[in-house]
């Protein structure tokens, strides 16, 4: 159990995945003017998060990986060089279905979330998380707690965010840095307070 | 978007309508991986081969493609070309692909290549949009090569590898600044970049959703 806490907590301070890997960048600059929209988006990242990673760690483990395939009687298959396009088809398809079913059964979820679901499958996060989890080998449990942590820790960078840029709007930035330059800065700013956490031994 | 030649959809990208700067694309990986030059240079070169072929065939095939089912088949386009790359690195760069990580397989969600795609692929003609992904990919090539000599000159006093400025720690007489191989720095350098130019290109500059009032009486200063 301690080792799953140390895990998350470890996914969503030390390895944040806006602020230490940069991953999500483009939504995360460019939805983050708002902190209701921002919470929104956060929370439909960390929905996906925590489904598609352990899919894709189910995926890599019984169909792509070295040898993965002996219980079909094909011991010698190697198909980790699909990994990318099978990974991406299936947060693709991931998302289209957590959107049909989310649209049936809970639509007023649905309509807070409304256009930042189909969004996400390009967002780097989610397949970034993915890759992740493939490079260093999480097991089916240990990828349900990362997928969870590095959602959160998304969420939480790009909530934090947005709470600034409603509080820059009444300050009086100089022209050329209007907007995208201010933003950058901050950004900055914030990771460089998240690093703070790298020392933290777990 | 009105006919254009060749020669501005190269260029037009670099400077007045850069991925990076103006289009807010494909920030994610131009920060990770241009704390040294040689991994900024190998991801430059990989992201401009992607942008270009992934818009040559999209527009090869555009008028074919069900407008419904349009970004899967782009994501499948995009995704082998990726693959490609990806096991071109491992067979002949095998460390460098180690250095690089993650990063190479995001170039599939790097928002440039999926944008300009979707933006201009879909309605030019191939010729004209393999041209459109090479210029775009250049935009975004200039920034990352800019941002990898900075990081890495003042950071390490060396580039490629090889040392410019000898560093105390080996009797040289240049005191590195660590901060520049830090993630954050990548943030401030985009900036500052950003902030120059725009104020080379004043058109570029965003208007400020708030304005602050002019002080009118000067009792209320005090």
């Amino acid at each position: 159990m301690e080792h799953y806490i140390s895990l998350f907590v470890k996914a969503v301070f030390v390895e944040n995945m806006a602020l230490a890997f940069f991953l999500g960048m483009c939504t995360f600059i460019a939805i983050s003017k708002k902190v209701e929209t921002a919470i929104g988006l956060g929370i439909a990242v960390v929905v996906v998060q925590t489904i598609t990673v352990p899919a894709n760690n189910l995926i890599y483990t019984y169909l792509l990986k070295d040898g993965a395939l002996a219980w079909a009687g094909l011991p010698e298959a190697d198909l980790s060089f699909l990994g990318l396009l099978s990974y991406i088809g299936v947060i693709a398809a991931i998302v289209q279905i957590l959107e049909m079913t989310l649209d049936k059964y809970v639509p007023s979820l649905y309509n807070a979330l409304g256009v930042f679901l189909p969004l996400i499958t390009v967002n780097c996060a989610i397949m970034g998380g993915t890759l992740f989890m493939v490079e260093r080998d999480y097991n089916l449990s240990e990828s349900v707690v990362y997928g969870a942590g590095s959602g959160f820790s998304w969420a939480l960078a790009i909530a934090a965010l947005a709470g600034i840029r409603e509080k820059l709007k009444y300050s009086d930035v100089p022209d050329g840095l209007q907007g995208l330059g201010i933003t950058f800065i901050t950004i900055g700013l914030m990771s460089l307070g998240f690093m703070s956490f790298s020392g933290v031994q777990l | 978007m009105s006919k254009m030649t060749a020669k501005e959809v190269l260029l037009n990208p670099i400077f007045n309508n850069n991925p990076i700067g103006l289009q807010i694309l494909g920030i994610c990986s131009a920060l990770a991986v241009t704390s040294n030059l040689k991994t900024a240079l190998v991801m430059s070169v990989a992201l401009t081969l992607v942008c270009g072929f992934s818009n040559l065939f999209i527009s090869m095939i555009r008028s074919q493609i069900p407008s419904s089912i349009r970004m899967i088949v782009q994501m499948v386009i995009i995704a082998s070309l990726v693959i490609l790359v990806d096991q071109v690195l491992k067979a002949y760069a095998y460390s460098l692909s180690k250095q690089l990580s993650v990063f190479v397989g995001l170039i599939i969600t790097n928002c440039i290549v999926m944008g300009r795609a979707e933006a201009f692929a879909m309605q030019n003609p191939p010729m004209l949009s393999f041209v459109d992904g090479i210029g775009n990919g250049l935009g975004y090539s200039v920034m990352l090569i800019a941002l990898g000599v900075i990081r890495e000159l003042f950071g390490a006093g060396k580039l490629m590898g090889y040392e410019v400025f000898p560093v105390i720690n080996d009797g040289g007489w240049y005191l590195p600044n660590g901060m520049l191989l830090l993630p954050p720095s990548a943030f401030f350098l985009i900036g500052l970049f950003i902030w120059g130019l725009r104020a080379w290109k004043k058109d570029q500059v965003e208007q400020p959703s708030f304005k602050m009032a002019p002080q009118v009486s000067n009792k209320e200063a005090y």
